[in-house]
């Protein structure tokens, strides 16, 4: 359990901790809506940043020297915050890699490869983001496996009924996206995995989205499997982290072969490392790692269950001042939601959109969200996406929803 | 600072509501497909030509404002022009929305096209504006692939 903080939320003390929030764009505030693209990050994650590479820097796990001691503790403690963030077993159970695609690669070509044969079933969902959808694809060219796509409603919800009805012996893994890039859906992940365990399938949750919105553990919930990425939960971008249970991975073989991931090479044959290193070839993300484990700690004091529901205030307000505009069409209604909100207004295409709000100040992703199939699903060539954080303001979804009603008197 | 209503100017925003030329032609002489990844733009861009003259176009397709509008002015210019005027328009054209040919200070045959200078001020969309242009090099030097602007 985590401890709850102080109840209130001091949007202005965390603004001041974000330089990027401090820029302007044509001469306006930046209104930074696009934070399920990337997230900003606090001054302490760049202090700690720069410390390592000022103070620290060395590689890990090789030297017996000073400074090669202190970058391994540094690296290895962040492993340690990883753990407890996510209520993992054991560290042996936290890989580092580079982003949520990268662990989801890994474990479509490791597990995937070893595991899988001609005619077995993966499914996935239709509000998948790319990254979910393509090496599962790529696997079942390499191997003759089946794709299935669990559908989705108008209020962008999965078809659990559906998804019941496709389990079957021939599945042989799930793999599904806890929150929604492009919608904002949460999903009911822990009656997906439930279900999927009923038949012995092990499931994979694409929590790049939930990570920075939801307090995530992952034993409660007993996926076995959960990706996310640092840079969508103020931490740097190229590092990332796949949970897996131990006795998968201990079965899975090594995804990429190097240095670290190595007990003894010889030419004659080569033994691997343990977990986690097995899965870590080569000179890895130090700063990233590190500068990772600080963004959580500092996500952590000011606590994800706060987060959480400021956040859902954010959605709240947004949603009833936005989704009341004439001509404005919500796309992604679902019940249980986060910090998306997705739009179209009339025929207006989402770039011109786009670039009125930003001469506004105002940042908004315009385009697919690397979810052709969602924008399929709904008839719609793209959308316009606001995504908050918890250093969003009602007072920004304000100028939004001005600023909404200047492209639709450009358009009129 | 850039200024919007250099951008949707009126006459934009006209050919984006009522897009002139949006057509199939019955006896094409060149048909080229063209696409902006970055937001979905797509044009079917089709030519009659008459000897090397442009007899007929027409475009179909959907996108943004200025790619829509920007297919839309092609058209009406590129007609019974020839190849070689296209060719230059075209050029002229790129060059301008990339901020490469100022059409108040050099020599140019843009004409009425002048109107898209603007879009040099939005890098996001130059792009956009581009398309149709790109897309009608294409079909005149028989591209066999669908052009891309990436």
């Amino acid at each position: 359990m985590k401890t709850q903080t102080a109840p209130e939320f001091d949007v202005a003390a965390i603004r001041a901790e974000f330089p990027m929030l401090t820029q302007t764009v044509n001469g306006k505030p930046l209104i930074y809506f696009d934070n399920a693209a990337t997230s900003h990050k606090p001054q302490c994650v760049l202090d700690k940043l720069d410390h390592y590479y000022a103070a620290h820097n060395s590689n890990v796990h090789r030297g017996v020297h000073h400074f090669s001691q202190l970058a391994t503790r540094e690296y290895e403690g962040a492993r340690e915050i990883v753990r407890r963030f996510i209520n993992a077993a054991s560290e042996k159970e936290v890989i580092y890699t580079s982003g949520t695609t990268e662990g989801i690669n890994l474990v479509a070509a490791s597990y995937g490869r070893k595991f899988l044969r001609e005619g077995d079933e993966i499914i996935i969902s239709a509000m998948e983001h790319h990254a979910n959808i393509v090496p599962w694809q790529m696997l079942c060219e390499q191997i003759g496996a089946v794709l299935r796509v669990i559908p989705i409603n108008d209020d962008g919800e999965l078809v659990m009924e559906e998804y019941e009805k496709m389990l079957n012996p021939k599945t042989k893994f799930v793999s599904v996206v806890y929150i929604s890039n492009a919608l904002g859906t949460i999903n009911p992940v822990k009656r997906i995995i439930e279900l999927a365990h009923a038949q012995d399938v092990p499931v994979l949750i694409d929590g790049a989205q939930s990570a920075p919105h939801l307090q995530v553990d992952v034993r409660e919930l007993d996926c076995d499997f959960y990706v996310f990425s640092s840079h969508k939960i103020c931490g740097p971008t190229g590092i990332g982290v796949l949970y897996g249970k131990q006795h998968l991975l201990e079965q899975m073989p090594p995804y990429q072969g190097g240095g670290d991931m190595i007990a003894t090479v010889s030419f004659e044959k080569t033994t691997y490392n343990v977990l986690p290193y097995k899965f870590e070839a080569g000179t890895p993300h130090i700063a990233g790692a590190i500068g990772m484990g600080r963004a959580i700690q500092y996500l952590e004091n000011i606590g994800l269950d706060n987060i959480a529901a400021y956040e859902y205030e954010l959605l709240d307000y947004a949603t009833e001042l936005i989704g009341g505009i004439s001509g404005v069409r919500l796309i992604g209604t679902a019940k249980q939601k986060a910090s998306v909100l997705s739009f179209v207004i009339g025929d207006i295409h989402p770039h011109d959109i786009g670039t009125i709000l930003d001469q506004e100040g105002i940042a908004v992703r315009a385009g697919h969200h690397c979810a052709q199939p969602v924008m399929k699903r709904f008839n719609v060539p793209s959308t316009a996406r606001a995504s908050f954080a918890f250093y969003n303001t009602k007072e920004e979804i304000d100028a939004l929803a001005n600023a909404i009603n200047k492209v639709i008197e450009v358009f009129g | 600072m850039a200024d919007l209503n250099e951008l949707y100017q009126q006459v934009i925003l006209d050919h984006n509501k009522k897009p002139r030329n949006f057509k199939a032609l019955d006896t094409p002489s060149l048909t080229q497909e063209g696409h902006n990844p970055l937001c979905g733009d797509h044009i079917t861009l089709q030519l009659e030509l008459d000897g090397d003259i442009v007899k007929d176009v027409g475009f179909q397709g959907s996108g943004c404002a200025i790619s829509k509008a920007s297919s839309s002015m092609m058209t009406t210019a590129v007609k019974g022009k020839t190849k070689a005027e296209v060719e230059l328009m075209a050029d002229e054209f790129v060059k301008m929305v990339r901020g490469e040919l100022d059409p108040e200070a050099q020599e140019n045959q843009l004409g009425r096209l002048k109107i898209f200078a603007g879009v040099k001020e939005f890098p996001a969309r130059v792009k956009c504006a581009a398309l149709s242009w790109r897309t009608v090099q294409a079909a005149l030097e028989g591209a066999a692939q669908a052009v891309s602007t990436e």
